[in-house]
């Protein structure tokens, strides 16, 4: 379509489905080498496709898009394909995507080395490379939401991995569950979108949105809050958060890459995406904006006192995707996909290291139980910390920048204010505290189970820690801003898609008859992205302030687990209700459960099962069945055997036609 | 003066009643069997009534035809009467009303 050599992007999410098939139909009789290899191979292969187009990716014309001939859907008023988009966002997602993922798969060779089901493991694993990159390379709403779906598949699949276990099972269901009521919204989003521009690709949407300024709200704030419940279903944010928690019940790389790298990234990735219809619903934004900082502030409370190190980190990517939609809901998207990525090399890296604790440790995931761990993992000890400087903010880490980069949009954007900003502030100095209580409890002091006897893990999954580890500490680097000596060459990578699409050219010519040559020509550039202009001084004050609140929290995890040791105890006991608050998450699990699935199980079992299952489905059965052998009984009396009885029958129905007929006849001439 | 046509159609339907009356009354197979015989040639009366009638040839070839069937079904219809005979000693169609013996 455009003058770009075929790409065939197509290849990167089949090779994984191709992994998933191998491993998923014949991996049960593979050796465990194979199956491992196999997998491997088929996400390398997709990782070494991606990094050869962003090699090449300056000299392609963009957007790239790429359609295969055969229409997926065709009605005579709507039309989908399968389509493929290639820009810069798409290449950060990819280049995520392949990267962290290809990196925990080689983790997970040695963390599940000694686990049953070894090939299922690997073959879900690839079945969600598979779906995560559709979901990032579709260029239709619709394709979107199948890899959408799929990814929810897949983390089912996985967070149910120990079926055996009732609560991973419960697990996986709640996830499963409370992500379909996101995606009702996410559906509800696409049917408005089909009825009122006829198309769910990007560019025949945000095309329409674009030729028609005067849209504002409406209908569009609709689309959008619609799409924000699905994105806050998968992204799991305020209310639908509750199941990531939960789905830690999953082996740690899959948390890793599901449950903080990647999948629960779609959400933001969604909202920047469409970015054209936020950008006309203020409303919508504000929502965004509002349940991002909500969430932010709330799961970094209950983090704090959480004492599963697993759930520390659940609470901490939740958080952390809190920012992400709170810098979506000040339109300062840029900084939200900055976000993404490190949070994705940080918080996969911090998962991995708790794996390499856990596993380690022979299984135990108990804070409280750790402690001194220092010396007896140096490398997780070494990697981890680069995790938990990184997503405290302090710098040079990468989580900083991308960090510091909200915080000051949210303060300076018309959609933002000081309130946001000081919620993200404090939150981050919360986020500094319950990484570094974590960071404490796990790795200094003295060993609080004495008699267990920690080791470092193996080489295949220290590699891994260590590469992120690296990209924890330098992937911030790309987006230094220009007020830090940077160049904020992120922001820029990926200016192309988040600027405003051009107007039509009718659209131009109307405006220069309406309003004159000079505006028109305003009209017809293609705007800049919403970028409010502080300065300098000021974004560095900022960034002071910030580290200022980092160094907070972490002085006082230091007080609190490090320097006094049983002070953390007495300071709960005299918070009394209010640590019993964070402790109990809120009571938001025993809330939902008494206001939500409790009538709901009523509901069901007495008015769906009893009344209308029993009473209506099955009734309606029995009379119908019943009907039939009534009728049946009746009629069989004529079957009887008897010659001379049919003869007779035949008789009188000869008889009856012959009246029928000559009274016919005589009655309608 | 020829005889109306209505005489001859009343007499077939006289006859035709008849037949089926009896095939309806009678248990013997042979009875059951010439009252068939008796419909068929009540419908030849009619056809041939009506072709004289209408000067017609047809009706006169067709009864022909049904002669032919009706011979034929004679021969065959005696052979299974006899054959029933065989096997079952009895020629009453109320005992003939399984297929199996």
């Amino acid at each position: 379509m455009n003058g770009n050599p075929s790409l065939h992007l197509w290849l990167i999410p089949l090779l994984p489905f191709l992994g998933f098939l191998l491993n998923g139909l014949l991996g049960r009789r593979l050796p465990n080498a194979v199956v491992s290899s196999i997998a491997l191979l088929f996400t390398a292969a997709p990782l070494v496709v991606v990094t050869s187009i962003a090699f090449r990716f300056s000299t392609l014309t963009l957007p790239y898009v790429e359609r295969l001939d055969i229409p997926w859907i065709q009605t005579s008023t709507f039309r989908a394909d399968f389509a493929f988009l290639l820009d810069p966002l798409t290449l950060v997602m990819l280049l995520v995507v392949t990267g962290v993922g290809f990196l925990i798969h080689i983790y997970s060779v040695g963390y599940m080395a000694h686990e049953d089901g070894y090939w299922r493991f690997f073959a879900y694993l690839n079945l969600f490379m598979f779906f995560m990159l559709t979901l990032v390379l579709a260029e239709d709403f619709l394709l979107m939401f199948v890899g959408w779906e799929g990814v929810g598949l897949a983390s089912y699949l996985l967070v149910g991995f120990y079926y055996l276990r009732q609560s991973a099972a419960d697990a996986g269901k709640k996830a499963f569950i409370l992500n379909r009521i996101g995606d009702f919204g996410f559906l509800l989003a696409m049917f408005l979108m089909i009825a009122h521009f006829g198309s769910l690709s990007y560019a025949k949407v945000f095309g329409a949105i674009a030729q028609h300024p005067e849209m504002q709200g409406g209908f569009l704030t609709a689309i959008a809050l619609l799409l924000v419940l699905g994105a806050t279903g998968k992204s799991a944010q305020i209310p639908l958060y509750v199941w990531l928690p939960d789905a830690m019940e999953g082996p740690t790389p899959v948390s890793a890459l599901i449950h903080a790298a990647t999948m629960v990234t779609a959400g933001v990735y969604m909202v920047v995406r469409s970015h054209v219809l936020f950008d006309r619903s203020p409303f919508a934004l504000g929502v965004v904006a509002i349940i991002g900082a909500a969430t932010a502030l709330f799961a970094a409370t209950v983090g704090m006192v959480q004492t599963d190190i697993k759930r520390v980190l659940a609470y901490s990517t939740i958080s952390q995707l809190g920012y992400m939609f709170l810098a979506c809901g000040v339109a300062a998207y840029s900084a939200a996909i900055f976000h993404l990525v490190t949070h994705a090399f940080f918080k996969g890296l911090l998962f991995l290291a708790a794996g390499s604790v856990i596993h380690g440790l022979g299984g135990q995931q108990d804070m409280r139980a750790m402690g001194g761990l220092r010396k007896h993992v140096p490398i997780t000890f070494l990697t981890m910390s680069c995790g938990v400087f990184a997503i405290s903010g302090i710098p040079p880490f990468s989580g900083f920048f991308s960090k510091d980069e909200i915080l000051y949009r949210a303060f300076l954007s018309p959609a933002g204010g000081p309130i946001l900003w000081f919620v993200g502030v404090v939150t981050a100095g919360l986020t500094a505290f319950y990484m570094f209580r974590l960071w404490y409890l796990t790795f200094f002091g003295t060993s609080r189970t004495p008699d267990a006897h920690p080791h470092e893990s193996p080489w295949v999954m220290l590699a891994p820690l260590v590469v992120l580890g690296a990209l924890a500490l330098g992937g911030g680097w790309i987006g230094i801003p220009h007020a830090l000596g940077g160049g904020d060459h992120f922001a820029h990578f990926l200016d192309p898609v988040l600027r405003h699409p051009a107007p039509s050219y009718e659209q131009v010519s109307m405006i220069m008859n309406q309003q004159g040559v000079a505006q028109a020509a305003a009209a017809s550039a293609p705007q800049a992205p919403l970028r409010p202009e502080g300065n300098d001084t000021q974004e560095r004050i900022f960034s002071l302030i910030s580290v200022a609140f980092a160094a907070i929290g972490w002085f006082f995890a230091y007080l609190l687990y490090c320097r006094k040791p049983g002070l953390a105890d007495r300071i709960a006991e005299r918070a009394g209700a209010g640590y019993r608050l964070l402790e109990h998450k809120y009571w938001i699990d025993q809330i939902y459960t008494a206001v939500i699935v409790t009538p709901l199980l009523f509901i069901t079992r007495y008015l769906l099962w009893g009344a209308v299952d029993s009473g209506v489905i099955n009734g309606g059965g029995f009379i119908a069945s019943g009907s039939a052998r009534g009728l049946g009984a009746l009629v069989q009396r004529i079957q009887s055997g008897n010659i001379r009885s049919y003869a007779g029958w035949l008789a009188v129905g000869a008889a009856a036609l012959i009246l029928i007929t000559y009274f016919g006849f005589t009655m309608h001439p | 003066m020829a005889i109306p046509i209505a005489y001859y159609l009343v007499l077939s339907a006289i006859l035709f009643s008849i037949g089926v009356g009896a095939f309806l009354i009678k248990r013997n197979i042979i009875t059951v069997f010439m009252s068939i015989e008796l419909m068929l040639n009540a419908v030849n009366l009619t056809f041939v009534a009506f072709a004289y009638q209408w000067h017609r040839l047809q009706g006169q070839i067709f009864v022909f035809f049904v002669m032919v069937v009706a011979a034929a079904e004679a021969a065959v219809g005696l052979a299974i009467i006899i054959a029933i005979f065989r096997s079952r000693s009895t020629l009453n169609v109320d005992q003939v009303n399984l297929m199996k013996l």
